[in-house]
């Protein structure tokens, strides 16, 4: 077996008296996807930055392709690759100039480069608009072009932070593509979203809030481990719904859930016969009930009310 | 420090640096439109003094004397006044700045071998005019009466005096100014040029990208530098030309001399504008602060308008901070005294020194925000 790609043991980092990292440990094995998943302000991109080199940790420590975060920042940052949450390649310079400009700051020997330009040009779709500035192009494009600039040296790790915001879906699955296609060959992808339906992507996902892993598994596994069944009703008036259920016998949890309530219950045969009833003694038309798959957004939620905390923001 | 990653990032400022007017504009209009109007409005010649007469004699030796104020150069009779009484409203308004009386017995006075008195009253607002003006009338009077003397009794003058006026043979404060204006130029372009390099990348994420590459600090700074120099380079090259074929001032010294300290001036004045990109961090701000720690300390702090020896001691001491301060001595002594490193190497020196504190500030002022 060999080494994993990224081991991080209790990495904390503190700004003045915020923890934004609080004492967290993972290991990412080679060619792994692996997911961050969280709110804003639950620690993943600080995380990412201490993975980087762009930022020190205040405590712990981590190797990422088996070099020391603290000792061999630059043999790290020959490494990896990565992409930031806001585009962040130079728009006054034309698609061909921003490629030879990172393939010379990576090191990409000059015999290779115009063989990885092209390979570049032809992931990301761009071989026809080489010589047009990158400013003028769509946002789906340039994330793409970053994508493609970030693994021009071919580095074992990938790192990146929310690479789809913004992005719209069709751009998005596209993105998400020619991820699985450079995990496939080898490639250790670690990749921070709050996309929720982005998260099934990842072979493995750590769910982030304040600053901690709250939960680190598959998402099949993660969604398995839901310790009790989840209904959905579609009623006539869920907000009233969810205030009647709040206290209603054998009712663990209730939220909304876009239009539909979200009931996790002990029983569910039982519920399902009890609470439509106990809907309609109140005024509320129960249209449907049906046991559900939990989502990983309900993981998320049981998980943080679980340990008692609430959500970052 | 990798080569091949220095001149990316100096290939990618040269390319970004193609696409902006503003920059382009910054480079190698405004020296050029700063030196020709500073050129042409900066004169501390008095010439053209503007004389009011009151002529009570009327006779044969005042008219000599007046046309001797008129071959001087130096005085235009403005107007001819009857009564004394006038002279003060045209003193009030500016009309004459100094006014000429001839008392009627004048010349009565000269042909009787007495002493001649005439009076020179002077608009002594501007102290400094006043003083060479009154300076001139007084070489003018002296040296009609010397005339007079000699022409009337057969005399000869016990101490003759030959002057001669090295460097600036005309005494045209232009000469002076040309050259100190190439250097107080050169450190606004200079500053202000890369005050907007760093700063651009912070404003727009690039320089995380960056961060999270292998290109060192000092691959940037020097990276970023290296057109600036050429761009100052040219620039100093051109002011030079301008000041020759323009303004007519005498280039005597040696242009590679000139090259080699502009190149020492430039990397230590390019690098206060990265340190002040790398503090401020947003371009707005840089410009500012760019603005204020070049143009005033370039004008009043570099020896260009003040001598720094009659400054206070505390203004003194700041000079030492101002580029221009070393530069210009360099520029005045190579345009017009024709010296070289022989003379000129304490202030070659002194740049060399700002030069590797300056780019050393601005790579350590970039270390603190990518670590």
């Amino acid at each position: 077996m060999s080494a994993p790609a990224v081991t991080v043991e209790h990495l904390t980092r503190r700004f003045g008296t915020f923890t934004a990292v609080d004492d967290v440990s993972f290991q990412v094995p080679r060619g792994e996807i692996f997911g961050f998943l969280g709110p804003n302000g639950a620690g993943k991109t600080t995380t990412i930055k201490m993975l980087t080199g762009l930022l020190q940790p205040t405590a712990g420590r981590g190797t990422v392709a088996g070099y020391d975060l603290a000792r061999e920042t630059e043999s790290v940052k020959r490494s990896i690759g990565y992409m930031s949450q806001l585009f962040s390649l130079y728009g006054d310079l034309t698609v061909a100039e921003n490629i030879a400009f990172f393939a010379a700051l990576y090191g990409v020997p000059r015999a290779r480069r115009a063989e990885r330009r092209e390979w570049v040009l032809a992931m990301a779709g761009l071989q026809d608009h080489r010589d047009r500035l990158t400013q003028e192009l769509s946002l789906g494009w340039k994330q793409r072009l970053a994508l493609g600039t970030a693994v021009l040296h071919e580095p074992p790790v990938l790192f990146l932070d929310e690479p789809t915001s913004g992005v719209d879906p069709i751009s998005r699955r596209d993105f998400w593509d020619l991820i699985g296609g450079l995990a496939a060959r080898g490639t250790t992808v670690f990749v921070s979203t709050h996309y929720m339906e982005e998260a099934e992507y990842c072979h493995r996902l750590a769910l982030m809030n304040r600053g901690r892993i709250i939960a680190l598994d598959r998402p099949a596994a993660l969604r398995a481990a839901m310790p009790a069944p989840l209904l959905e009703l579609a009623t006539d008036d869920s907000p009233r719904a969810v205030e009647a259920l709040e206290d209603a016998p054998g009712v663990i949890d209730v939220g909304l859930f876009g239009r539909a309530v979200h009931v996790t219950v002990r029983d569910a045969d039982a519920a399902r016969a009890a609470l439509p009833a106990l809907l309609a003694a109140r005024g509320i038309v129960v249209r449907g009930v049906a046991v559900v798959e939990p989502s990983l957004e309900d993981v998320f939620v049981a998980l943080v009310h679980a340990a008692g905390g609430a959500l970052a923001d | 420090m990798d080569r091949v990653r220095l001149f990316a990032v100096a290939r990618k400022e040269v390319l970004q640096l193609r696409r902006d007017p503003r920059s382009l504009i910054l480079a190698f209009l405004l020296p050029v439109a700063l030196l020709v109007f500073f050129g042409y409005a900066i004169s501390w010649d008095v010439t053209d003094i503007r004389l009011a007469v009151v002529d009570q004699d009327g006779g044969v030796k005042a008219r000599e004397l007046l046309d001797g104020f008129r071959a001087s150069g130096r005085f235009v009779v403005a107007s001819r006044l009857e009564r004394t009484a006038d002279i003060g409203p045209l003193l009030d308004r500016g009309r004459a700045l100094i006014a000429l009386v001839i008392p009627p017995r004048f010349d009565a006075d000269l042909g009787a071998g007495r002493t001649a008195l005439v009076q020179a009253i002077v608009d002594g607002s501007d102290a400094n005019t006043a003083t060479i003006a009154l300076g001139y009338a007084q070489g003018v009077i002296q040296q009609f009466s010397t005339r007079t003397l000699f022409q009337t009794r057969r005399l000869r003058l016990p101490i003759a005096v030959q002057t001669r006026i090295w460097y600036n043979e005309e005494l045209a404060s232009r000469n002076m100014i040309v050259p100190g204006l190439v250097a107080v130029i050169m450190m606004i372009i200079a500053g202000l040029l890369t005050s907007l390099t760093i700063a651009r990348e912070w404003e727009r994420g690039t320089m995380e990208q960056l961060a999270a590459t292998p290109v060192t600090r000092l691959e940037v700074v020097i990276g970023k530098l290296l057109p600036y120099v050429v761009i100052g380079l040219a620039d100093v090259a051109l002011c030079s030309l301008l000041g020759v074929l323009v303004f007519h001032v005498p280039f005597r010294g040696n242009m590679f001399f000139l090259m080699g300290a502009s190149f020492a001036f430039l990397v230590g004045t390019l690098g206060l504008g990265l340190l002040i990109s790398a503090v401020a961090r947003s371009q707005l701000l840089a410009t500012q602060i760019g603005m204020i720690a070049t143009f005033l300390p370039g004008f009043l702090l570099s020896g260009f308008m003040f001598p720094i020896d009659t400054m206070p001691l505390p203004l003194r001491l700041l000079t030492y901070l101002v580029p221009a301060r070393y530069f210009l001595v360099v520029t005045r002594g190579v345009f017009l005294k024709g010296v070289g490193p022989d003379v000129l190497w304490p202030q070659g020196l002194l740049m060399i020194a700002y030069a590797v504190i300056g780019l050393g500030l601005a790579a350590r002022a970039f270390r603190k925000e990518l670590a």
